[in-house]
């Protein structure tokens, strides 16, 4: 894919072009936040497993090596392939060699941000591999070539005439039916079809647990087990921060999971696999691709304690009015924004900027990352290093001079408000983006200081 | 030096300064209120309940389904119709034929409404998913509160599956409209085994009810 990747602001823009739609999107992630709300206030002992969650993560982070090392051994105890990927290529690489030995042609998946982070999809089709996304938004958002808008809600960006048309398109659906039972169990027919032919089935992974060699994959459809259940192979792969120390932590963390969500008490299926099935192989591919430099970046790492739940993105003002695709990110949303600089910094250097820094994402975050914390400090190691347009940095700049300079802030501020007094048209014009679909209040007469000064002295 | 060895090097020099693992997390649990709970939140994400205190419901459910020419497959080895074990090594083209599975399950959590079912209990990892309606049957004994105790009741490495299954399979992937029914079981019906008419069971219910018993 060699298209050009618009910055932010610019794809945000485009996708506020279509009003109502950028409207509902809004809603109905707005929705989800507030089913999240219900779920959480539901439960008395709710901060105490956000805190919980938390510092089990923090400790996990602060004995990764001997938490992967036990994991491993008793993995491959149970029976389970242990296989250890550097860099995005190289898991793409082991999970073709896994699949060109066992000559698997058919694949079907479940959800891996993780696969979508490496590329893998593409990586595997330019070989010849079929692989068939199968829970029912990315099947629809691979259908239409597209990527997942949202972690958890991958077709969040589409409505129900676009599900209608593409499955027309695809799969034959009748056309103009909008029907969601009829569209759903339409893709169930195709979808249950394929699990029957596949000849591997590759998973995400929730949580891994050291102490028992087993791991955690949590769906709603039905899809991963489905998958890997009717078929001879098993693959499964994980950022390495999935691991957790011990089974009973699972408790703390399937608690969360699905209430931060999508409010749900827990997800239908929370699948614990241990041992391959009888006449099946069960590989685990674990994954670097740049974590282990967030680990060395102190006011970063604890980005490495995410779940994935998407909470930050349901509750983030910018990501609901911008959607998922303006990230040009695997993952999107306020956690992506702090991922992806780890990843490339030229790149991704739009995206913390992409946040009104309210903090709402941090108070919703179970496993209390300090998101908006660190999208400030990437906004300040982005200008730092030089990554930020030369535009942004001089409006900053002057900014920052204006704002450290008392009698040069007092004559701005002078100058501003009779500029816009007499010709309002000098700032509220098509060249000043911040007048797109807002107004500024009138300009008051004197500033604080000067009222301050006047009163004072009567 | 192969990938396993760079990653673990490369966190040995990266990582943090060692933090405690916390305590296990306890919750104060409100056994009096469990069983209307668990009924209320399984209705509330797809499921039917029904209580029951002998096998009567359910061997005319079975009936019923049987005499309707379903594939049915019952993993009690106490009920009638009992023939789990020939599906345990079935493929997957034969599974799809079957339309009701009922299984045991071990453990049924009260917050959540979710049952775990570990492999010794399914035969076959597939036919729980696979199937078109899927059967639960617990003992009220084994209900907890929460996914806290759950664990502590259950071991989930004795075996080398087992899933919590909260409802019949659903998506809401299209434009947020839930769908009861996705890829998996259409439906999901739980029977309760009450012991409400046993003597020993009630003297246990009125020594709870004591305020201050111990």
């Amino acid at each position: 894919m060699n298209t050009v990747i618009k910055d932010h602001s610019n794809a945000a823009a485009e996708f506020l072009q279509d009003k109502e739609r950028a409207r509902w999107h809004d809603e109905t992630l707005w929705f989800v936040r507030a089913k999240r709300d219900k779920a959480a206030h539901n439960l008395d002992e709710w901060e105490a497993l956000r805190n919980a969650a938390s510092q089990i993560k923090e400790h996990t982070l602060s004995m990764l090596d001997d938490y992967l090392l036990e994991f491993e051994a008793k993995a491959k105890a149970n029976g389970v392939h242990v296989h250890w990927a550097d860099t995005a290529e190289e898991h793409n690489q082991i999970v073709y060699d896994i699949l060109q030995k066992h000559k698997a042609k058919n694949i079907v998946k479940s959800k891996s941000m993780l696969t979508e982070e490496c590329g893998m999809n593409h990586y595997l089709i330019d070989t010849g591999i079929n692989v068939v996304d199968t829970d029912l938004g990315e099947y629809i958002v691979q259908l239409r070539q597209e990527i997942p808008s949202h972690i958890v809600l991958p077709a969040i960006h589409l409505k129900k005439e676009d599900v209608s048309n593409t499955f027309h398109q695809h799969i034959g659906t009748e056309k103009g039916n909008k029907d969601e039972v009829y569209l759903t169990r339409s893709a169930r027919g195709v979808l249950r079809q394929k699990f029957l032919t596949a000849d591997a089935a590759i998973t995400g992974v929730n949580f891994a647990i050291a102490e028992t060699g087993g791991f955690v994959v949590c769906t709603n459809e039905g899809n991963a087990d489905l998958g890997v259940h009717a078929a001879k192979v098993h693959i499964a792969c994980m950022g390495f921060e999935k691991i957790i120390p011990k089974a009973e932590h699972l408790g703390v963390f399937l608690r969360l999971l699905a209430r931060s969500a999508t409010g749900q008490p827990i997800t239908t299926y929370s699948s614990h696999f241990h041992q391959p099935a009888k006449g099946q192989e069960m590989h685990i591919v674990v994954v670097n691709n740049g974590r282990t430099k967030q680990l060395g970046r102190e006011e970063f790492r604890a980005s490495l304690k995410c779940i994935r739940c998407a909470a930050c993105f349901n509750t983030c003002p910018v990501y609901r009015r911008s959607g998922g695709h303006s990230y040009h990110n695997a993952v999107a949303g306020p956690i992506g924004s702090i991922l992806a600089p780890n990843f490339d910094m030229k790149k991704n250097a739009d995206l913390p900027f992409a946040s009104t820094l309210c903090g709402s994402c941090s108070n919703v975050c179970p496993v209390k990352i300090n998101i908006h914390e660190q999208l400030w400090l990437w906004r300040q190691k982005l200008m730092q290093d030089g990554y930020v347009s030369f535009a942004k940095k001089s409006s900053m700049k002057l900014m920052a001079g204006v704002l450290g300079n008392p009698s040069l802030y007092r004559v701005g501020g002078k100058l501003a408000r009779e500029a816009m007094r007499l010709m309002p048209w000098s700032v509220n014009n098509k060249l000043n983006p911040w007048y797109k679909q807002r107004d500024l209040p009138a300009p008051p007469k004197q500033s604080f200081r000067e009222w301050y000064i006047q009163n004072k002295k009567t | 030096m192969n990938s396993q060895e760079k990653i673990i090097s490369e966190i040995r020099k990266n990582k943090p300064a060692a933090r405690p693992l916390p305590e296990a997390f306890s919750v104060v649990a409100d056994s009096e209120t469990m069983l209307d709970n668990f009924v209320a939140v399984l209705q509330s994400i797809g499921g039917t309940v029904t209580t029951i205190q002998n096998s009567d419901d359910i061997e005319a459910l079975l009936k019923q389904k049987l005499e309707s020419g379903l594939e049915v497959v019952n993993g009690l080895a106490t009920l009638p119709y009992y023939n789990l074990d020939d599906y345990t090594d079935k493929d997957r083209t034969e599974l799809e034929k079957v339309h009701t599975v009922l299984l045991k399950g071990e453990v049924a959590v009260a917050e959540n409404g979710a049952i775990w079912v570990p492999e010794k209990a399914m035969g076959n990892r597939l036919l729980p998913f696979i199937c078109q309606e899927l059967v639960l049957v617990i003992e009220e004994a084994n209900l907890v509160t929460t996914m806290h105790q759950a664990y502590q009741k259950t071991t989930v490495n004795d075996g080398g599956f087992g899933v919590f299954i909260a409802g019949p399979s659903k998506t809401a992937d299209i434009e947020q409209s839930l769908v009861i029914g996705a890829h998996g079981p259409l439906a999901l019906q739980v029977f309760i085994t009450t012991n409400a008419g046993s003597v020993e069971t009630e003297c246990a219910r009125a020594a709870r009810h004591v305020p201050g018993s111990v």
